[in-house]
């Protein structure tokens, strides 16, 4: 099966920068991609460069088989939400109405039921004519999901999807991407939480300086060596009831 | 309201404001004088009534709804409220443009004045369209009209510096200052072509400035050609203000009001909000001039001195209150 996104050997600077040194992603259909990872280690670089956000100065980026860079607008799109990071709205519009700003290609009456049907998904129905602006920053969170989930690509990718929100709408979150995979489509985010990341994630990668530092399942990726190594941390995934969590500590800074 | 009912209700306030601007002027027409001028427009009341009054009326309705228009589309583009079509420098290269045309004796040639104006915002226009295709970022757009802005501003000054001649110094400061004084059916039909292409330009543009409520990365990657978006509402924006300011000299504040004026109808959309704000553009600048005809005052006042004067105030206004709606 063709993959929905590969990101081969990336490089790429930010100014002088570098910032992503041969980094790879391959996601398949139906498959929930953790890509986490320090700060400043890459993450949204990444899913940038392979999105053609950004230049890159080596190794290449695939949408669905096809290099990104010889996409229009239109097929890129047709290909892949995108949710990125910078959550400012510009304008006080209606809820409804930018939740179908996701559907650009449809009709507007179309895509105003569309965006009616996404906004009772994340749960906020009631709000769909409430100004944007108006509304708490975890409400906002949930209209741009809503928005990424208008977009019906094949492909979403979310860029610190949970960030700021409360646990509550953090699984809602990650619930309702992972139902998107089991529908069939690719779901890639970048994630801060750890054992989040092992809970909902099929594969996890992780991502130090520009490079990929492991990948595989949660329990493969965020191997003890990996947890010490890139994170700094002592401890390792444990199986709970709940699911997986990471029991560590902050490693003592070694004597100098 | 809906945008709709917004929309005609402006072109209904529109309609009646300028009947009666052009019913009245400086020299007062009796019942009969405005029947003579109804059924003969070669009379001497018709000639006042068809060939002073209503082509003023038409080129401040005309000029108001292409401020209007460009301060919307700027402030969709830019994503900020205080984006106004003066904010790409385009207006101060027209003005250059003006004030070289006057200062080098151009004067007396009829459309000199004009089309060096229009020659002045089309050079900053293209600088800027150029920009705007290079960079994503709006803050560039700002920081560079900024900079056109002050830079034309100083050649301008420098024209009044170098000027051997007082007349020809107090004529450019009058042009600068707006009017839409004896304006006849050529100067509209020279004004006409930019500002049609410039509104074709900034309606193309709408679902672009709508897209970018939700950021530049977001509607980048939208599937609309945001590229070509960016480009059109800019180029549009600067062939209407280009074009107004050729026509009638530099106005403020229409262009950065009027959009505030229909925002809260046009639910804060930047595509939905663009032909209300014509319209309100159009309503105000011929209210404007119509205080400026019916004011009593030794001399007429210059219509960009009552559009200032009066926006002003209500512009603080209109601030104060979209300020404490913040803070609650």
């Amino acid at each position: 099966m063709t993959a929905a996104w590969t990101i081969e050997a990336a490089r790429a600077r930010r100014g002088q920068a570098l910032v992503l040194d041969g980094a790879s992603l391959e996601v398949a259909p139906g498959e929930v991609l953790g890509v986490v990872g320090p700060n400043g280690a890459g993450k949204t670089s990444l899913l940038r460069a392979g999105l053609g956000l950004m230049p890159l100065e080596a190794g290449r980026a695939l949408l669905a088989g096809r290099p990104v860079a010889g996409l229009n607008p239109v097929e890129r799109a047709r290909r892949v939400g995108y949710l990125p990071q910078e959550r400012r709205l510009a304008w006080n519009l209606p809820a409804v109405d930018v939740v179908a700003l996701g559907a650009p290609d449809l009709p507007l009456a179309e895509a105003v039921a569309i965006a009616r049907e996404r906004l009772g998904r994340v749960g906020i129905a009631d709000l769909a004519e409430r100004g944007v602006l108006d509304m708490s920053g975890g409400e906002r969170a949930r209209v741009l999901l809503a928005r990424l989930l208008a977009t019906r690509a094949p492909l979403l990718v979310a860029d610190e999807p949970v960030a700021g929100l409360d646990p509550d709408a953090q699984l809602l979150t990650l619930d309702l991407l992972r139902a998107q995979a089991q529908a069939g489509t690719a779901v890639v985010v970048t994630l801060h939480d750890l054992g989040l990341a092992a809970r909902a994630c099929d594969r996890v990668l992780v991502l130090d300086h520009g490079r990929v530092a492991a990948c595989g399942t949660p329990i493969e990726a965020l191997s003890p060596a990996v947890l010490a190594a890139v994170f700094k941390l002592d401890g390792a995934l444990v199986e709970t009831p709940a699911g997986l969590v990471v029991a560590a500590k902050r490693r003592s800074p070694t004597p100098s | 309201m809906s945008v709709k009912r917004l929309e005609l209700l402006l072109l209904l306030a529109l309609l009646a404001i300028a009947a009666v601007a052009v019913s009245l002027g400086e020299s007062p027409l009796s019942v009969n004088q405005y029947h003579q001028a109804l059924t003969d427009p070669g009379s001497p009341p018709g000639e006042v009534l068809w060939t002073i009054r209503l082509p003023r009326v038409a080129m401040a309705a005309l000029i108001g709804a292409g401020l209007g228009l460009a301060g919307a589309a700027m402030q969709g583009l830019l994503r900020n409220p205080l984006a106004e079509p003066g904010v790409l420098g385009v207006s101060a290269t027209a003005g250059l443009g003006a004030s070289l045309a006057i200062a080098g004796g151009l004067a007396a040639l009829p459309g000199a004045v004009e089309a060096c104006a229009l020659a002045g915002a089309l050079l900053a226009g293209a600088v800027v369209v150029g920009l705007a295709a290079r960079f994503r970022e709006p803050e560039v757009l700002i920081l560079f009209g900024v900079a056109l802005s002050a830079f034309a501003g100083a050649l301008t000054a420098l024209v009044f510096n170098l000027s051997p001649s007082p007349v020809a110094v107090a004529e450019v400061l009058a042009w600068l200052m707006g009017s839409v004084e004896n304006r006849d059916l050529t100067d509209i039909a020279r004004a006409l072509p930019p500002m049609v292409v410039g509104a074709g330009l900034c309606a193309y543009s709408a679902k672009g400035l709508r897209m970018l409520t939700l950021g530049e990365e977001a509607a980048q990657m939208s599937g609309l050609p945001m590229a070509r978006l960016r480009v059109a509402a800019v180029a549009g924006s600067a062939l209407l203000a280009g074009a107004a300011v050729a026509a009638a000299g530099v106005i403020g504040f229409v262009g950065l009001a009027a959009p505030h004026l229909v925002r809260a109808a046009a639910r804060d959309d930047p595509g939905r909000i663009l032909r209300p704000a014509a319209l309100a553009g159009a309503l105000l600048l011929v209210a404007a001039d119509l205080a400026a005809r019916v004011i009593p005052t030794e001399q007429e006042l210059k219509l960009g001195v009552v559009t200032a004067l009066f926006g002003a105030p209500v512009f603080a206004l209109l601030a104060w209150r979209a300020a404490r709606s913040w803070r609650s």
